[in-house]
């Protein structure tokens, strides 16, 4: 028997934001997968501490200074985040284009002073145990940071080259959820690094 | 196209449509468009056959351990071969294999089933293909230059750490598990979206197939459990190419590290390639007894206990390692309540069968073989979860015969039954009723003789892992029988291959729906079009085929690009037209890219730095967005 068509679907609009649309659904399967690496990756750090006393077995934790300089941009990267975020949501290309450029600019500077953290870790990989959590830890955190960086990049440059379409901006507006995810993982991390070590001394 | 509304389709219409849609969505005979083509169906034969020759060549590997053990004292290999045999045996069967072939048919059938016209992301599933297809081979290369791993298919530390395994076999091993595990995380997430967004409208998650159900939970499992193993894979890689220290306990680290985090995934494991076969048996039992699935919200919830509970379970591996006492009984009690909502599902196929008016053919078989073994492969397992039982089994064949009833019977068979039951969609024809019981009673048959005397010889306390046994324990009968019955198994899956090889050519053709089946797979040609559905299905019950003619479709996707129906996660709602993206060759450039960099690693540390950067670039290509003139073309009329 043939179909019968009860229903015309070509009015419906061809993008949305984000849980209507499928990309936001992708990213957050991405955020999930990575949200469990960094959860096991901390399980294993205090698996670690509970196997070995002291921690660190040579007592000196990193430094706090970097570290925390980093905390504090990567938290107040969230304002312009937000900012981007909801420009995006509104659709407005100006505002959108400002907000990803700033973005950009806060993810390289994060990138220097992550790359100068490396050194205050007082610790190197292969020393022992504890040396080789931090840097795993810290390594992953890194990946993510250049990974959201990157994509950012890009949407940048695009956004200038060309007008946007709402697909673009569901597109911007998923980049920021990202951030928000990078931004937040951190936190705990940042709290395993550095000030675990100094309530264990 | 502003007619009113309901009619009915048009014949001049449809023939006009499926042109213009075969425009769209085929994919043409040049190399160059065969690399780039993300049509999930093409993506999943490719994956489908791929893991399926993994299986034969684990086989191959399987006979040729069971050829050396038929007699005591054999020397046909040597005790380095024989531990890379049964290594490669296990690591292929469940890495290359049993995760991949189930993810691969979901591939396949969820696009299907749900009414919709591509998978989510479909450079990204094409993406998930050639990076474990690179795997795979870059495994077996190693395997063939003798270079294959040698520390079992779980690899414990200390035995692969940089010590005791030196030279560069586990850091093979370790890579693959990193390819393969990409691979199947990407076609998770593609899975999630898929069944979430694109279901056909109406298709609410009251009315989802238990198949769908089945792939939603095992997809969520696969993001919660691949990432413990990607993850303690790259810690030892690091321990053995970079002097990290993990698994090293004179600097502070510690081997059961590893055991955690690999049964945190390999417990799961078992259930992710489970869980799937349940599913498919579920479609197999409704559509061969003819009704609806008896307790249809109980079997969807013991799909979703399941799932839970084997999260709580996989320190029963580590009893012998001495845990807290609590902790034991605990784990314990967890490993026997997980039988309980597997028995409730058994119980409602056998229900349904029961009330039902079944047609006993292969697919059915295959079904009712998975039962008989797979309740006395749980039998074994209740056993094992008794701690002091597990001490005194721990590793002796009766854990080998264990887990094959498990494996085998919970998941071969189903695939199997799988096979005969999906083949006709595939392929737009029928495998032969004749040969397909030849190849169940000689799998079933051969299966038993095979594995049930590895229990009495694990009881009689013969140890797995061993390359050969004395003459004069009284072990020589049985291991001979065994020998015969894998030979039986040998001849049955090269049946099944005979069979498949020729009802390709002269198999009694298909049509859309030759068993009568009410999922929407079958609501369409077989083979069906590039483009799936030429219009939307509306579902209006939870057996969407069996419901009062006429069928009910929606109409008003473009069939001049590529676009999909995203409905709403919960109701099925239609929401959106999404744009579903072109081919790209990119996909398969980043591949290449990634295995160059993984691969790269095991010779140069630095490489991990460096080899990052190719792949950057192809993905930034394949990812780079369309710009609006290109939308603005598209949408015009
Ligand atoms: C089809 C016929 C099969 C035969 C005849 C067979 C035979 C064997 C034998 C003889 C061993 C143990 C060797 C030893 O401990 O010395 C073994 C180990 C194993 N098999 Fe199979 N097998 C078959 C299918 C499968 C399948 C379908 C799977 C998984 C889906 C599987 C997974 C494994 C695993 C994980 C091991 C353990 C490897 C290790 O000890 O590291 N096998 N098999
Ligand atoms: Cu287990």
């Amino acid at each position: 028997m043939k179909p019968r068509i009860v229903g015309d679907v070509s009015s419906l609009p061809d993008a949305a934001f984000s849980h209507r649309s499928l990309i936001w659904w992708g990213v957050l399967g991405f955020i999930l997968i990575e949200g469990t690496v960094f959860v096991l990756a901390g399980g294993a750090y205090f698996f670690l501490m509970n196997h070995s006393t002291p921690w660190p077995p040579h007592r000196v934790p990193p430094e706090l200074l970097l570290g925390t300089c980093f905390t504090v941009l990567m938290m107040l990267s969230e304002i312009p985040n937000v900012w981007a975020d909801r420009a995006a949501h509104g659709e407005h290309l100006r505002q959108t284009r400002i907000g990803l450029a700033l973005m950009t600019l806060i993810g390289l500077a994060l990138m220097v002073i992550r790359y100068f953290e490396f050194q205050t870790l007082n610790v190197s990989w292969d020393d022992n145990a504890y040396g080789s959590i931090v840097w795993a830890l810290l390594f992953l955190h890194t990946v993510h940071l250049v990974t959201d960086w990157v994509d950012t990049l890009v949407l940048t440059v695009f956004a200038h080259m060309h007008d946007l379409e709402r697909t673009h901006f569901s597109d911007v507006a998923d980049n920021c959820l990202y951030w928000h995810f990078v931004a937040i993982a951190w936190l705990p991390i940042y709290a395993l690094l550095y000030w675990v070590p100094r309530m264990m001394k | 196209m502003t007619t009113a509304l309901p009619r009915e389709a048009d014949p001049a219409e449809i023939t006009a449509q499926h042109a213009q849609l075969t425009r769209t969505w085929g994919t043409g005979q040049s190399l160059f468009e065969r690399l780039a083509t993300v049509d999930h169906k093409i993506v999943a034969r490719r994956y489908v056959i791929t893991a399926f020759v993994f299986f034969v060549l684990a086989g191959v590997l399987a006979l040729l351990m069971r050829i050396q053990l038929a007699q005591p004292d054999s020397h046909l290999i040597d005790p380095d071969r024989y531990n890379q045999l049964f290594t490669m045996h296990g690591t292929t069967m469940m890495f290359l294999f049993a995760v991949p072939i189930m993810e691969a048919i979901a591939v396949y059938l969820v696009p299907l089933m749900c009414g919709t016209r591509n998978i989510s992301f479909p450079r990204l599933n094409a993406f998930s293909y050639w990076v474990f297809l690179f795997g795979g081979v870059m495994i077996w290369i190693a395997f063939l230059m003798n270079a294959g791993p040698e520390t079992g298919w779980f690899s414990y530390v200390p035995l692969a750490g940089p010590e005791y395994s030196p030279g560069k076999r586990t850091d093979f091993w370790a890579q693959m598990v990193t390819f393969t595990e990409v691979a199947a995380l990407a076609v998770a997430v593609e899975l999630i979206a898929t069944i979430l967004k694109q279901r056909a409208p109406g298709m609410t998650l009251a009315r989802m197939p238990l198949f769908l159900w089945a792939m939603l939970v095992t997809s969520f499992m696969v993001i919660i459990a691949m990432p413990a193993v990607m993850l303690a894979s790259s810690f030892l890689i690091a321990d053995r190419l970079i002097g990290t220290h993990f698994f090293n306990p004179v600097e502070g680290g510690d081997a059961l590290l590893w055991q955690h985090l690999f049964w945190f995934f390999g417990h799961p494991e078992v259930y992710i390639i489970f869980l799937p076969a349940l599913g498919m048996v579920s479609s197999i039992v409704i559509t061969f007894a003819r009704r609806t699935i008896f307790a249809y919200t109980l079997m969807v919830l013991a799909l979703v206990t399941t799932g839970l509970l084997a999260f709580g379970l996989w320190v029963h591996h580590m009893f012998a390692t001495g845990l807290p006492h609590l902790g034991s009984s605990f784990y314990t009690a967890a490993s026997m309540m997980i039988a309980i909502p597997s028995g409730m599902q058994i119980f409602a196929w056998i229900a349904t069968l029961w009330d039902g008016k079944p047609r006993f053919m292969t697919p059915l078989l295959f079904v009712i073989g998975f039962i008989v073994i797979f309740v006395l492969g749980g039998l074994t397992g209740v056993m094992l979860a008794s701690v002091p039982l597990d001490l005194q089994l721990h590793d002796t064949y009766f854990v080998v015969a264990h887990f094959h009833y498990v494996l085998i019977g919970g998941a071969v068979f189903p695939l199997f039954a799988a096979f005969y039951y999906w083949f006709p969609k595939f392929t737009g024809r029928k495998l032969s009723e004749r040969l397909g019981r030849w190849n169940f009673w000689l799998f079933f048959i051969g299966f038993n003789v095979t594995f049930f005397p590895m229990h009495i010889l694990g009881l009689a306390g013969m140890p797995r892992r061993v390359y050969t046994y004395a003459d004069g324990l009284g072990w020589e009968s049985l291991n001979l029988l065994s020998t015969l019955g894998a030979l039986m198994i040998g001849a049955s899956v090269l049946l099944f291959i005979v069979n498949a090889a020729r009802s390709l050519k002269q198999g009694e053709p298909a049509g859309d729906n030759p068993w009568g089946a009410s999922t929407l797979e079958w609501a369409t040609s077989s083979p069906p079009p590039p483009y799936n559905f030429m219009h939307i299905p509306v579902v209006t019950g939870r057996e969407a085929l069996w419901q009062p003619e006429p069928r009910q479709v929606l109409e008003g996707l473009s069939p001049a690009h590529r676009e999909v129906l995203c409905t709403s996660a919960l109701a099925a709602v239609p929401d959106i037209r999404q744009h579903s993206a072109e081919p790209s060759i990119w996909p398969f450039w980043t591949a290449i890219a990634t295995a160059i960099w993984f691969i790269a690693s095991i010779f140069d540390a630095r490489a991990v730095l460096w080899g990052s950067l190719p792949v950057a670039v192809c993905l930034i290509a394949w990812m780079w967005p369309t710009p609006p003139r290109v939308l603005q073309q598209r949408t015009a009329p």
